[in-house]
């Protein structure tokens, strides 16, 4: 059969696997992205920029505080978070009565703000990180590098459980009836506004955290966010955009199908997605796993 | 019968201004005007960027304009590595902004338009930044000269020192648009003329961010050599996601088809050790190229100078000694063909010559980036392996396809 598709099954597997980890990292930035839209019906285009954040994060707590990558994964997303409430309270709050564009247009602003000034500062070429856990296993098809699984691992453990908290927890039942009903919520006595800032806070953190995971990956460098925010724009909406499963589902396979396209045709895994998106905005435009609302 | 006394005004003032712009009325509109055109904030802005600017400006302080009289003035703009984009930019300049001259121009799609725009409006480009030798092949003009280095020299110096030490089968990483083309081109040129054969070729977006895929399947083809015909951000993420998935390791090695000293300065030299590259000027190589370099780095966060800007410099001198000696600047292809007649001589690059094709002639260099104990201080990053005189690393003229060429 592999004969017939022109490649060879080694190849085929490995683009697989490699389409996993893209997947990954799309997984995770879509969740952020859903749970904050899901949550707060806000458009957080500073996404990309906040992840930027998390990846320089790391590399400026490594190479000006000595700080080890595996502390920099559990701080740098809090302190990116707290970044992010603060703008949530100085500028997005004001914005929750108007229209979603209003929101888009902030964080498109920040965005283009926060990514100039890192520009300005550390060049655009990028800097330098050291892979913490170099080597990997030969799997017999390919060469697996120890970092990338642990990509792999690392991303759908944080994707699970922020999913079983939100739909399986006491604290994800409140979000999800603050999003729907905030004035009965807040009636019950809970600070919605406080929860909202926090809910703004733990989706940039889980950007951030895509951020560290990918610096010693890829560069470190201040276009990284604006790359890949559009991809993760197109699966969120392919996914839904409020569902919390529909994109960590939607993130893993469109990995999967752009890593495949690599193999196949690679001038057009760049657009594979948004042809996909196209595709499925005909056919269901609520997204895969979204509700009309 | 007396004149109004405003009517006497205006007569004196248009007397005055008759005869002070006599001096300055040679130059088109009165002003030399200088426009770097090039990549400000993307994957190629630390090639030339903001530097090329300071680098023309250099350039104009240090020919003494202001003293000989001449007013210069120079102006910069990010193309965003979009020939629609640059276009815009080059037709405004030119049409509007009374520009004379287009510098720098990295991006070789970007490259190739503006050379069509100079060449219908006569005025003039000199590339420094870009790479595709079509732009003094077949799309040559009567109005570009093409600087410091071209996808020719590059094949000539890493591409047969890669086969030399037996490199023989290759696999072609290219960035997809004009520039991975012709190098990747020119390149299996070199290859198969010194027996080698090229077992694939895998055509990569542009600009890319994860190259895993491509390089699972360059280690699947087992070609000996993966050429990575790419610049900028580009060959630095595939260098350094290849060191990832054990590629070198595997007994593989990468032929960094144009790497510049930014790009070695991004990766660090524990990853970069022991590339080989092509490059036709090293901030380190002499007195010369040292006190511009110091002086740039000054100005320029502490960064040393590629040959891209370095290559601004340059050009940007000798286009002011044509200029000077001609006292005008209005006709474009003219002052190219005065820039071709005259020798070129500066601390950065020695002397050279401007071919009839446009290709600026100089000795190119194929540097081995050091190991990390081999560094002795910042920047210290290249030992010389070679010097390909100019004759051998530039496309002969026998073979040229430009029609200014006859034969």
């Amino acid at each position: 059969m592999f004969e017939l598709l022109g490649i060879p099954p080694q190849a085929f597997f490995g683009q697989l696997l490699l389409g996993l980890i893209n997947g990954a990292f799309y997984a995770l930035l879509s969740l952020g992205l859903a749970v904050i839209f899901g949550l707060l019906n806000v458009i957080n285009f500073t996404h990309g920029a906040q992840y930027m954040m998390g990846a320089f994060g790391a590399w400026m707590l490594l190479n000006w505080l000595g700080v080890p990558f595996w502390v920099s994964l559990v701080v740098v997303p809090i302190l990116v978070g707290i970044f992010g409430m603060v703008l949530e309270r100085l500028f997005l709050k004001k914005l929750y009565h108007l229209d979603h564009l209003y929101g888009l247009l902030l964080t498109f602003g920040m965005a283009l703000i926060i990514e100039g000034l890192y520009r300005r500062q550390f060049g655009s070429s990028g800097q330098p990180f050291e892979n913490p856990i170099p080597g990997g296993i030969n799997l017999g098809f390919m060469f697996l590098p120890y970092y990338r699984a642990f990509i792999i691992a690392a991303s759908l453990v944080v994707c699970l459980a922020t999913w079983y908290m939100i739909e399986r927890t006491k604290l994800g039942s409140y979000l999800r009836a603050a999003t729907e009903r905030p004035d009965l919520v807040q009636a019950m006595g809970i600070n919605v506004p406080r929860m909202v800032t926090l809910t703004y806070g733990f989706g940039v953190g889980l950007a951030a955290l895509g951020g560290v995971l990918a610096a010693p990956a890829y560069q470190v460098n201040p276009t990284m966010g604006a790359n890949l925010i559009i991809v993760v724009f197109a699966v969120v909406v392919i996914g839904g955009m409020g569902s919390i499963l529909g994109s960590i589902l939607t993130g893993f396979g469109l990995g999967i199908i752009e890593g495949l396209t690599k193999v196949f045709y690679p001038q057009g895994s760049a657009i594979v997605i948004f042809v996909i998106m196209a595709i499925v905005l005909m056919i269901k435009p609520a997204g895969l796993f979204g509700k009309q609302k | 019968m007396s004149f109004k006394p405003g009517f006497t005004k205006a007569a004196l003032a248009a007397a005055f201004a008759l005869v002070s712009s006599g001096a300055s009325a040679q130059y088109s509109d009165g002003v030399i005007k200088l426009g770097v055109l090039n990549d400000m904030s993307g994957l190629y802005a630390d090639i030339t960027g903001t530097g090329s600017l300071w680098a023309a400006r250099k350039a104009v302080e240090d020919f003494g304009a202001k003293a000989k009289g001449l007013n210069v003035e120079v102006i910069g703009a990010d193309h965003q590595n979009k020939p629609d984009i640059g276009s815009n930019i080059a037709r405004q300049w030119i049409d509007i902004d009374k520009v004379d001259v287009i510098l720098d121009v990295g991006t070789s799609s970007v490259a190739l338009a503006i050379n069509q725009i100079v060449k219908d409006k006569n005025k003039i480009m000199l590339n420094s930044g870009g790479a595709t030798s079509d732009l003094t092949g077949k799309a040559c003009t009567p109005n570009t000269i093409h600087w410091t280095y071209d996808t020719v020299a590059l094949a000539n110096g890493t591409g047969k020192a890669a086969i030399k030490t037996g490199g023989d089968t290759w696999f072609f990483l290219t960035a997809d648009y004009a520039f991975g083309h012709a190098l990747e081109r020119d390149v299996e040129a070199v290859v198969t003329s010194n027996g080698g054969k090229v077992v694939g070729k895998v055509r990569h977006p542009f600009p890319g961010q994860d190259f895993s895929s491509f390089l699972l399947q360059a280690q699947a083809s087992k070609a000996k050599v993966i050429g990575l015909a790419n610049a900028g951000g580009d060959t630095v993420n595939a260098i350094k996601q290849a060191a990832e998935f054990g590629i070198t390791k595997g007994g593989q090695s990468l032929a960094g088809l144009l790497v510049f000293i930014s790009d070695i300065h991004s990766l660090g030299l524990p990853t970069a050790q022991g590339l080989l590259l092509t490059e036709s000027f090293y901030w380190d190589a002499n007195e010369g190229t040292r006190n511009f370099s110091k002086a740039f780095a000054a100005g320029n966060k502490g960064r040393m100078p590629t040959m891209a800007q370095a290559g601004v410099y340059s050009a940007t001198m000798h286009y002011l000694k044509a200029v000077h000696e001609m006292k005008s600047d209005g006709d474009g292809a003219k002052v190219v063909e005065k820039m071709k007649a005259m020798p070129t001589d500066d601390p950065l690059f020695g002397k050279g010559t401007v071919r009839i094709d446009g290709r600026k002639m100089h000795d190119v260099f194929l540097f081995e980036v050091k190991k990390p104990s081999e560094s002795k201080y910042p920047w210290d990053y290249y030992k010389l392996r070679a010097t390909v005189p100019a004759n051998e690393a530039f496309r002969p003229l026998a073979q040229s396809e430009c029609y200014l060429v006859k034969k």
